[in-house]
Parts: structure tokens; C-alpha cells; sequence
């Protein structure tokens, strides 16, 4: 059982008009076997807070703390968390030119595990998946993500998340330019790899439609940088109804809130 | 839905009218016209009294105009303001293009199975001057300069098991002119590898004559010392159904410039030419070079590939493709990409590609300069992998894509390595 903790997570970025916070006192607690969905508008901090917990360079945490049963992942190296246990599939891949798939599965596998996977179950193991999720075989040939369609470099990132085994994944809008079908194939890999009993999941969309498909026993709603609503499953009944526009009065009474937080400490 | 119609109609129609100005909706104009009123010193008046290769009266905007001669005077001295040396330092030539070539030219050493003839003949032999013409001024003055000639024979219907192997050790810095001269006769088989090392000024004219039927494959590895200097021209004649497959690979030197051309004299015959060039802090490596499809149904594919670390590593690829009016079913690709690994490296890349008929099979060109950024570090560093295994991973793979067309498992190893070799002094 393992847990990834975040508290009171401040995060600002630097623009060319200085320093702008966007992450405004984040808290969230993770434990293996759940799963929880970060719902929100656009600009509202949802990707911000998953590419912090990866370690994104761009991202500086100004104040508060992520741990991971105990361990400062802050002081982390990037490598290092993924080596910890800390999967970030991406809602842009990035195309890695000159790398077949094949030695980059490998090469990651064998950094995360520490050592080399044995050859023949890895290949089957590979194969598998890639079946499973419907990716042709000769993506194995082909660079990282290099002439991917959207759909293929989501699936491809769920391939990693089924092989790499990690102790949490977190999906930054995964679901975002999937169709229905590719959709569904994606949320198969990500309900095959939490069946296994050794990972919690942090799901992070803009839209209901993956909660068709991915169950989450935890809704967080974000806006401007903060959790303003938390529940159950129904929250997200409830955003696919109304959607966000009854946060938007709430967004300016949250900064308020903030700082008369902050006036009074 | 009435005006896509009407645009569909427009461009497949031939039109009296270009699109755009000095365009037709074949490609450039290639009007003579253009000629006579060009004040380049490659065009007009210039090439109809010099060129030795046709193309009288077409202006230097077409490949088809440069001039070529077997005589030095016919170059004006170099300015650096030319269409084929406006990247090259000139300061850094060390006199290839103005000095007598007259140092010792790197020694030669051939080894090659029994079957292949290698001969040092003097600069009357017959098969000087059969498989090229210099086309630039420090390839003139090479021709010009040498005093004998390395010549390696390949018999008729003889196919060479392993590889010929041509070690060109550099004597010194004094500027040099070095001929060498490959023939492979009808429908033999063979592989020949042309490496550079030590230090050298030089300038080299390599002439390779593929016969009929011949299938010819010659790597020409540059692993000079940090010092050297070298122009290489390295030109091939194709007879009908040759295959020719040319390797280039540079890595070391001050400044490599190394210019190879195919030429087709028959039908059905197919040129495959490679390049892998890894640029370091202050070096200068350019590749030039020209597919001449001037008869039917030939194939050409160019791949060159670079990798550039370094405050002012500069490489330069121009590839020029020319299909002549005469080249009907011509297939071509030919296709450049640069990984640009710091800060204060320069990567130049023109494709040009020239088309005078439109009855061909295909034609295509393709460039791309990319960066090894934050982006990809930060992809692969968040699947574990660490910093520099990921700057490693890259590159490795990156130039593999060259390196495995050599198919010489010595000198592939021996490439790998060398790498390697480039990628450990990435952190200084």
C-alpha cells in the first residue's frame, strides 16, 4: 500500500510578464487501489499540478509538498521519480526522433526495475499489450511517437503505463482527441493495469465522457489553482449536467477566500 | 462546391500564365533569356565560353550551368560571394584554392584480395579524366597539381569477397592535391573504403566509373585529426544498370568539404548515397552534392544525416538534384536532417531539386533541422531514464540509420565507437 501526498502545493511559472502563480494551494491524498479524477475548465491548474508532480522544469514549486510514502519527491530528479514509482502519461507525447520503440520500452523498463527485463518474456509481454490496446506490431520499429496519430501516441503512452507497472499514474487528459472507439480501448488498458491492485490513479479531464468508462471513487473540481468541490462519483454527474459555469462566480469568492486566508495569517 | 471545380481545371490545365513571377507551373524558368542578362560570373557569357558539360546559355539558377573545366585558369579566384562556397571559410581552406599544390600528398595503402588490380600510374594514363571533370577551384587546382595517381581496378564479372580497403595517411600541413581513381568493370561486385586520417591540407579528386551492370559500393570515412583540412570531389559515372551505393562520413578535421556527384550514362541504373557527419565546437564540415539524372529510368535516393555539438560547429548539406528534360521515370528522394545537440551551432541544409519533365515516377526532397530539447529529455528522464543515457539513446539512434547502410561490421564497429566517442565530450 502506498501513498502520494500532496500539501498546500503552490506552484508559479515564469511569463514574460513576471512570475504568475497558478497553482494556489493544492491538497490531495492518493492511496494505492484508488482512483480520483481532477476535473476542471480550461486554465484552471489541472495540468500544471501533473506535470509538477513529474517534475516539469518549466513548473516552480513555491511553497508546500508532494511525498510519496514519506519520500520528498520535490527533491527528486525527474528520472527519479518515474524510477520511485511515478508515471505521467502526457497530454502532448513528445516525438522522439532516432529512438525505435523497441529499445526505448526497454531501456525504460530497465531503468525503472534496475535491471534488464528477461528478453523473451518482455517481447511476449510487449506483444500483448500492444495487442490489447490495438497498436500494430510494427510500432515497435517505428521512432517514439514519431508520425503518431493523436489517438496512437495515447495508446501508446497506456502501453507504457501497462508495462512499466507504476506505483501511481496520473493521466493528464488522457481522453482529449479520442474518439469513442479509441476511447474505449484507452480506459481498458487503464482499468486493466488498476485491476492488478498495485496502483492509484489520478485522472485528470476536461470532459465527463472518460468517467463512462474510468470509475473514480473521488471527484475533485479545480478552479483558478484550487480545489473548490470534492465528492463522489455523482460530482461528476453533476459537472456533466451543469458543467463549470456555477463555479465562475465561485473562482472569484475562492480568491477572495485565499486572501483573507492569507491577510489573517 | 463550384469554385474548387474551376481551381481543379486551372491547375490541371497548362497555362498561359505563371503563377507566380519567373515560375511556370512546372517549377522555375529556365529561360535562356535569364542567361544573358546575369551578371554572375557562373552564368551566361561565362558558361558558353567555358562549360565543357553543356548547358550553354542556362543561368546559374539550374545545376545544368556550372561550369566545369580540367583547367584551373577557367576558375576565377574564389571571393566567397559564389553560389558553391558562400558557407565555406575561406580563410580556413589553407590554400587549396590559391597555393601551388605541391606538399606531400597523403601516402596511400591498398588492401585488397588478389582479384582487384590496384596500380600507381602517372597523370597520362588513359583512365584520368574518365569518370570526371573538376567542377569548382580547388577541385581544378587538385587535377592540376597531382603528380601520380592511385588507381584500384575491379575486373569484369569479379565479385569481391570482403572489402578493398584505401588508407590515406596525411603527411603534414602543407597544401597537397591526391587523384585516385575506381573502376569497376562490367557486372562486378565490390566495396571500397576510402579512409582519411592523420593530418592533412588537401584537395582530392576521387573518380569512380561504375560500368554496366557493375555494382559498386564506396565509403570515404573522414576521421582526420582536429587539424586537418580537406576537399574531397568525388564523382561517379554510372553505366546502364549500374547500382552504386556512396557513404560519407565525416567526423573529424578543422574543415571537410567533401562534394560527390552521380552522373547516369545509361538506362536502369540506381545511386544510393548516404552521409553521417558529427560536428564538434569550431568545425566546419559541408557536403555538396549533385544527382545528375540526364537518361531514363534511373533511381536516386539521398539520405545525409548530422549531428552538431559545439559553440560554432557548422555543417552545410546542399543536395542538388537535376532530372533532365531526356530522364523520363526518373524516381528520386533525397532528404537531409540535422540534430542540433547545444547551444551555438549552425546547421545550413538547401535541398534543391530540379525538374524538367514531367513524365517521371517521383521526385522528392525533404529537410529538417531539429534541436535535442528540453521536451525530449523531460520524455524520456519521465520514463526513468536518466539524463545522459537519454542524450545517448538519441544521437545512437539517430545515426544508426546511416551507419547500418555500411554493412562492413569492422567499420561499423569501428563507427560506433566513434560516436561514442563524440557523445563523451558533449559535457565540456
Amino acid at each position: 500500500m502506498s501513498t502520494l501526498e500532496i500539501k498546500d502545493l503552490h506552484v508559479s511559472i515564469d511569463t514574460e510578464q513576471g512570475t504568475k502563480e497558478i497553482l494556489k494551494g493544492v491538497s490531495l491524498t492518493i492511496r494505492t487501489g484508488e482512483t480520483h479524477a481532477i476535473m476542471g475548465p480550461n486554465g484552471s491548474g489541472k495540468s500544471t499540478l501533473a506535470s509538477t508532480i513529474a517534475g516539469h522544469p518549466r513548473y516552480n514549486v513555491t511553497s508546500g509538498t508532494i511525498t510519496l510514502d514519506g519520500e520528498d519527491v520535490l527533491a527528486m530528479t525527474v528520472d527519479e521519480r518515474a524510477r520511485a514509482g511515478l508515471f505521467l502519461a502526457m497530454q502532448y507525447p513528445v516525438e522522439v526522433p532516432g529512438v525505435s520503440m523497441t529499445n526505448f520500452l526497454r531501456t525504460a523498463k530497465t531503468a525503472i526495475d534496475g535491471e534488464a527485463p528477461k528478453l523473451r518474456t518482455w517481447t511476449k509481454d510487449v506483444k500483448a499489450a500492444m495487442a490489447q490496446l490495438r497498436i500494430d506490431a510494427d510500432f515497435t520499429q517505428r521512432n517514439v511517437n514519431e508520425g503518431f496519430s493523436g489517438g496512437e501516441k495515447k495508446r501508446v503512452e497506456i502501453l507504457q503505463l501497462e508495462l512499466f507497472k507504476p506505483k501511481f499514474a496520473i493521466l493528464d487528459e488522457t481522453d482529449s482527441g479520442l474518439d469513442v472507439d479509441a476511447l474505449k480501448v484507452v480506459s481498458e488498458g487503464v482499468n486493466r493495469a488498476h485491476a492488478e491492485g498495485n496502483m492509484g490513479t489520478l485522472l485528470i479531464t476536461h470532459y465527463t465522457r472518460i468517467l463512462r468508462y474510468i470509475k473514480p471513487e473521488f471527484v475533485h473540481v479545480f478552479v483558478d489553482g484550487q480545489v473548490v468541490e470534492e465528492g463522489g462519483p455523482e460530482l461528476a454527474d453533476r459537472l456533466e449536467e451543469e458543467g463549470y459555469d456555477r463555479y465562475a462566480t465561485g473562482a472569484g469568492a475562492a480568491t477572495i477566500a485565499a486572501a483573507s486566508a492569507a491577510a489573517q495569517a | 462546391m463550384t469554385d474548387i471545380t474551376t481551381e481543379k481545371a486551372r491547375i490541371g490545365a497548362p497555362s498561359a500564365q505563371p503563377f507566380i513571377n519567373g515560375f511556370t507551373e512546372e517549377g522555375e524558368s529556365l529561360s535562356p533569356v535569364n542567361a544573358a542578362a546575369s551578371k554572375s560570373p557562373l552564368a551566361g557569357e561565362a558558361v558558353k565560353r567555358h562549360s565543357h558539360g553543356g548547358g550553354v546559355g542556362i543561368p546559374d539558377s539550374s545545376r545544368a550551368g556550372r561550369l566545369t573545366s580540367y583547367k584551373l585558369a577557367d576558375f576565377k579566384p574564389l571571393t566567397g560571394m559564389e553560389e558553391d562556397w558562400r558557407f565555406t571559410p575561406l580563410k580556413r581552406l589553407r590554400g587549396l584554392h590559391t597555393e601551388v599544390l605541391n606538399g606531400a600528398a597523403p601516402s596511400v595503402s591498398v588492401t585488397a584480395p588478389d582479384s582487384v588490380t590496384v596500380e600507381t600510374v602517372g597523370r597520362d594514363d588513359r583512365r584520368i579524366g574518365s569518370a570526371a571533370i573538376p567542377e569548382d577551384r580547388v577541385s581544378a587546382n587538385a587535377w592540376e597539381n597531382f603528380t601520380e595517381a592511385t588507381v584500384i581496378t575491379v575486373p569484369a564479372e569479379v565479385q569481391v569477397d570482403g572489402e578493398v580497403s584505401v588508407l590515406l595517411t596525411g603527411r603534414g600541413t602543407e597544401a597537397s592535391a591526391q587523384h585516385v581513381v575506381i573502376v569497376a568493370e562490367k557486372f562486378s561486385k565490390s566495396v571500397v573504403v576510402l579512409d582519411h586520417q592523420g593530418t592533412a591540407v588537401v584537395a582530392e579528386n576521387i573518380e569512380i566509373l561504375v560500368e554496366d551492370g557493375a555494382q559498386l559500393t564506396v565509403i570515404s570515412l573522414q576521421e582526420w585529426n582536429d587539424d586537418a583540412v580537406h576537399a574531397s570531389s568525388q564523382q561517379a559515372k554510372l553505366g546502364r544498370d549500374a547500382k552504386f551505393k556512396h557513404i560519407v562520413v565525416s567526423l573529424g578535421g578543422d574543415l571537410v568539404r567533401v562534394t560527390p556527384s552521380a552522373r547516369f550514362t545509361g538506362p536502369g541504373a540506381e545511386v544510393e548515397m548516404f552521409g553521417l557527419y558529427f560536428a564538434d565546437a569550431g568545425q566546419h564540415l559541408e557536403q555538396r552534392l549533385f544527382v545528375d539524372h540526364s537518361v531514363a529510368n534511373c533511381k536516386s535516393n539521398v539520405l545525409y544525416k548530422g549531428a552538431l555539438q559545439g559553440r560554432n560547429a557548422h555543417t552545410v548539406w546542399v543536395g542538388d538534384v537535376l532530372i533532365r528534360k531526356e530522364a523520363e521515370g526518373t524516381d528520386t528522394y533525397e532528404a537531409n536532417r540535422n540534430l542540433v545537440l547545444t547551444d551555438g551551432a549552425r546547421a545550413d541544409s538547401v535541398p534543391n531539386l530540379e525538374i524538367e519533365t514531367g513524365l517521371i515516377a517521383g521526385a522528392g526532397h525533404a529537410s529538417a533541422t531539429g534541436r535535442f530539447d528540453d521536451q525530449h529529455l523531460f520524455y524520456l528522464m519521465a520514463r526513468g531514464i536518466p539524463e545522459e543515457v537519454a542524450r545517448r539513446l538519441v544521437v545512437r539512434g539517430f545515426l544508426n540509420e546511416i551507419i547500418q547502410q555500411i554493412k562492413v561490421p569492422a567499420i561499423e564497429e569501428r563507427l560506433t565507437a566513434a560516436v561514442e566517442r563524440e557523445l563523451a565530450a558533449t559535457n565540456h
